[in-house]
């Protein structure tokens, strides 16, 4: 087994024993569950409820809309009470559309309906049923799961990667997952494999995991997939990274992994996958690993989509001391939430509470160019001097350097001995570039439409001098072939 | 109100003053060697540097307004001073420190903007500026083992010592002044060069230069450590020896082999702890081989062709000011991108030209 080198990458402390042994619990219903109807990149979904309505567990709330979208369903049986603004689980603590469902408890499905044999299923019909489910990619990118499954088969990919890497330090719900869900995982891999028509599938754990290879496979056993280890480093769980350190293939810039024939999905997805073709079960839980340094027993939990976090927080014992920061995903690359009354939603992998030590040194100091950065990029860029471009509003000069290729995943932050917060430079840097090409769009737009006017009126006006021509052009002739006429009279 | 942060919510246990710490240790045996060998002289030799560097850079930090104690804490200012002092003639007078610390801390760095904005190399650059203002206070050496008391070292240090009467001369520049009475390298060498005293230390040169043994642990420590790399100290070594091994194969009787070179000087005190400098040198593995490449090979040349019987501290210092230069063409290969940085070609784009 050929596993290839990678460059760059960092070895933070995992500090994942504190929840890796604890098995998935399910979290008992909270009194109220927040459904965002936006959970995925893309458009958001529109509710097709109504306050008071009744609703099952997996019944549709919001249908996608567009192309890139993805439906959301109710987590369990209860009552619409609200639809409405509700914090989102964002940094912002803005709000989104939510819709709120109380639980009564029961926890009644919906009934869909389920193939006797899914492998007999057409596979574009496997991608419908994965985006009818509502699945995104569970990794933490939320991005439509049949969107991706659609644009491969069309372009044929001959390889499907398994993202089983979870590099993220205290993450731990896709571990979990592999360690006892292992065989719905291996149907889910088949399926997904079946649906794009991939010769091969190859699942990519990291080795800091022998329990939860183990669990897999013994459960792939019988089958085509492969189960491999991959060296423990962030961001190994980066796509490009496992699709380097398994088949050693790159993808090109401004690509996407299908131009070089290679899907890849999280584990935790091909579960979703399993779980919504052969039980017809939509994507209304998730896995989800509650740690950090405050809180009193970390654990995993299935939670149902919508339950605030602070509910999580409460069945682990809640707070040992006042968290410095609370943090959804994980600590590289999550995001912090101001408040404990946000939901988990699809893409929640984790709810961290950190202490000030865990979190580390926070006033930078000046750059010493030790190029500690440059080792740890995973890219090959050469952070430190981005972030000078970036610090003098040079945006061309950053571009230049390769900041769109940065993939923002906070190495470089990570090992800066001066905590200098350079990937907040690249994505502050980003979100620039983002409003220009958003204003020059704008410009654009109205440069042609101002054209397309003058066009217009320039024209109406020829075709209006066109027709006076006509006209009189037509009134000339009529009198010479009545002068010809009284001629030819006169003659006669 | 909660303020937020960006990600990562966690950091590696590093820090500038940790890595500054770190290089201090290193240098710590040499330097107690240094002691050792040269006496007191050397330890108010080098207290001196390190307290005139203290104070120049707060007087500095002062005038500009910038905060002075985040500053000093980092341990920028007390390395370079340290270095410097360990370049030094250990029984060089007060004022050669003072004057050579203040330099290196307030005109080459301070001035430039401060830690990690200075091009030159602070130690190098008031080591040059020391060698062409005094050149006199700056070439006298003492034979090792020589130690006067406490008091007689005040004098020996601050003024009233009689330094004509124990004056020496480092290898390198005996070697200079014979081949300038023309005298041939044997002849030079006789009774002045022992291999294994120069590779353990017990021999006339600057403060914490002559034991080349003690400097390269310090350095492996450094390695161990990953406070440094290798790519930087081997290609300076590598730069000394190789043209050291081919003049020497072409013409022994005039030049010296490269142990001779490696050992002599400032050669290893600037291999693993001037050319590892982050701040001025280059920010990419390749641009760093270059660099120490560089560093070596012009020591070599200003040694053996050059005026001045020692040319590590100039080397650096050109080497320096190339070194925008290095890190302007030789950057790493970006993910998914050819070295010009064009995208590389999908698999149905090959298949279309093909």
């Amino acid at each position: 087994m050929k596993l290839f080198k990678m460059r760059g990458g960092v070895h933070p402390e995992a500090r994942k024993a504190d929840s890796s042994e604890r098995p998935i619990r399910i979290l008992p219903l909270p009194p109220l569950l927040h459904v965002p109807l936006q959970q995925h990149i893309g458009a958001p979904a529109k509710p097709v409820v109504r306050v008071g309505d009744k609703v099952l567990a997996g019944q549709l709330v919001g249908v996608g809309q567009g192309h890139v979208s993805a439906p959301v369903h109710a987590p369990t049986s209860g009552t619409v009470v609200a639809i409405g603004d509700h914090p989102a689980p964002h940094p912002s603590g803005l709000s989104a559309a939510t819709v709120t469902i109380a639980p009564d408890g029961e926890g009644r499905w919906f009934e869909y309906e389920v193939p006797a044999d899914p492998f007999a299923l057409a596979p574009d019909d496997i991608a419908a049923r994965a985006g009818a489910a509502g699945i995104v990619g569970l990794g933490g990118a939320a991005f439509p799961s049949s969107v991706k499954l659609d644009a491969s088969r069309q372009s044929g990919v001959d390889t499907l990667v398994i993202n089983g890497g979870e590099c993220e330090p205290y993450l731990t719900c896709d571990d979990r997952i592999m360690r006892e869900r292992a065989s719905e995982i291996v149907t889910g891999i088949r399926l997904i494999q079946h649906a794009v028509g991939a010769t091969r599938a190859l699942v990519g754990i990291e080795d800091n995991k022998p329990e939860a290879l183990a669990a897999m496979r013994a459960a792939a056993a019988a089958t085509d997939v492969q189960i491999r280890a991959v060296p423990a480093m962030y961001p190994m769980g980066w796509e490009k990274q496992m699709i380097h350190a398994l088949l050693g293939r790159e993808v090109p810039a401004e690509g996407r992994s299908a131009d070089i024939g290679v899907l890849v999905h999280n584990v935790a997805t091909a579960w979703a996958v399993q779980q919504a073709v052969c039980q017809g079960r939509p994507l209304v839980s998730r896995i989800v690993t509650v740690s950090g340094g405050a809180v009193v027993a970390p654990c995993n939990l299935e939670v149902p989509i919508g339950a605030p976090v602070q509910a999580l927080f409460d069945v682990c014992g809640g707070f040992r001391t006042t968290p410095a920061r609370l943090v959804l995903g994980g600590p590289m690359m999550g995001q912090q939430i101001a408040r404990t009354s946000v939901p988990v939603v699809k893409g929640t992998s984790g709810v961290l509470a950190l202490t000030q030590a865990e979190i580390g040194l926070t006033r930078p100091a000046p750059c010493i160019r030790c190029s500690t950065c440059v080792r740890a990029c995973p890219v090959g860029l050469l952070p430190l001097e981005i972030a000078a471009r970036v610090r003098s509003d040079d945006l061309a000069g950053a571009v230049a350097l390769g900041l769109k290729d940065c993939i923002g995943c906070g190495s470089c932050s990570y090992v800066c001995p001066s905590g200098i917060p350079l990937v907040h430079f690249f994505n502050y840097a980003k979100g620039d570039l983002a409003a220009q090409a958003r204003s020059k769009a704008k410009q654009e737009t109205t440069r042609k439409l101002a054209a397309e006017r003058s066009a217009r009126i320039e024209r109406i006006a020829r075709e209006r001098e066109e027709a006076a021509a006509a006209r009189k052009a037509a009134k000339a002739a009529k009198e010479a072939a009545a002068r010809a006429a009284a001629t030819t009279e006169a003659a006669a | 109100m909660t303020t937020i942060a960006h990600s990562p919510h966690a950091r590696a246990a590093n820090s500038v003053s940790r890595i500054m710490a770190t290089v201090m240790l290193a240098l710590v045996p040499v330097t107690l060697f240094g002691f050792w060998l040269n006496g007191w002289p050397a330890v108010y030799l080098w207290t001196v540097s390190l307290a005139a560097a203290l104070v120049g850079e707060a007087a500095a930090l002062k005038f500009q307004r910038r905060a002075v104690k985040p500053a000093l804490l980092d341990g920028s200012g007390v390395l370079t001073a340290w270095l410097l002092a360990l370049s030094l003639p250990p029984w060089a007078p007060w004022w050669i420190a003072v004057v050579g610390s203040l330099f290196a801390v307030v005109i080459a760095k301070q001035v430039f903007g401060g830690l990690g904005q200075n091009v030159f190399n602070p130690a190098m650059a008031a080591r040059v500026m020391l060698l062409i203002s005094f050149p006199l206070e700056m070439t006298i050496w003492v034979p090792p083992m020589s130690q006067p008391g406490l008091l007689d070292s005040l004098a020996v240090t601050f003024g009233g010592g009689q330094l004509d009467a124990v004056s020496s001369a480092s290898l390198l520049g005996h070697v200079k002044t014979e081949f300038s009475r023309g005298l041939g390298l044997e002849q030079a060498l006789a009774g002045h060069y022992a291999p294994l005293e120069a590779l353990w230390g017990r021999r006339s040169g600057s403060l914490g230069e002559t034991s080349a043994l003690l400097i390269f642990i310090g350095g492996v420590f450094l390695l161990a450590r990953r406070t440094i790399t290798w790519h930087a100290p081997v290609a300076m070594l590598a730069g000394v020896a190789l043209p050291a091994l081919l003049m020497n194969l072409v013409a022994p009787e005039h030049y010296a082999d490269p142990v001779y070179h490696l050992l002599s000087g400032g050669v290893m005190l600037a291999a693993f702890f001037i050319v590892t400098d982050p701040v001025t040198s280059p920010n990419t593995a390749l641009g760093q081989l270059l660099f120490g490449l560089g560093c070596g090979l012009l020591t070599y040349v200003i040694r053996t062709w050059g005026s001045y019987p020692e040319g590590v501290a100039f080397a650096v210092m050109l080497m320096n000011a190339a070194t925008p230069l290095i890190d302007r063409n030789i950057k790493p290969r970006i993910y998914g991108r050819t070295r010009q940085g064009a995208p590389l070609m999908t698999r149905h784009a090959k298949k279309d030209a093909a």
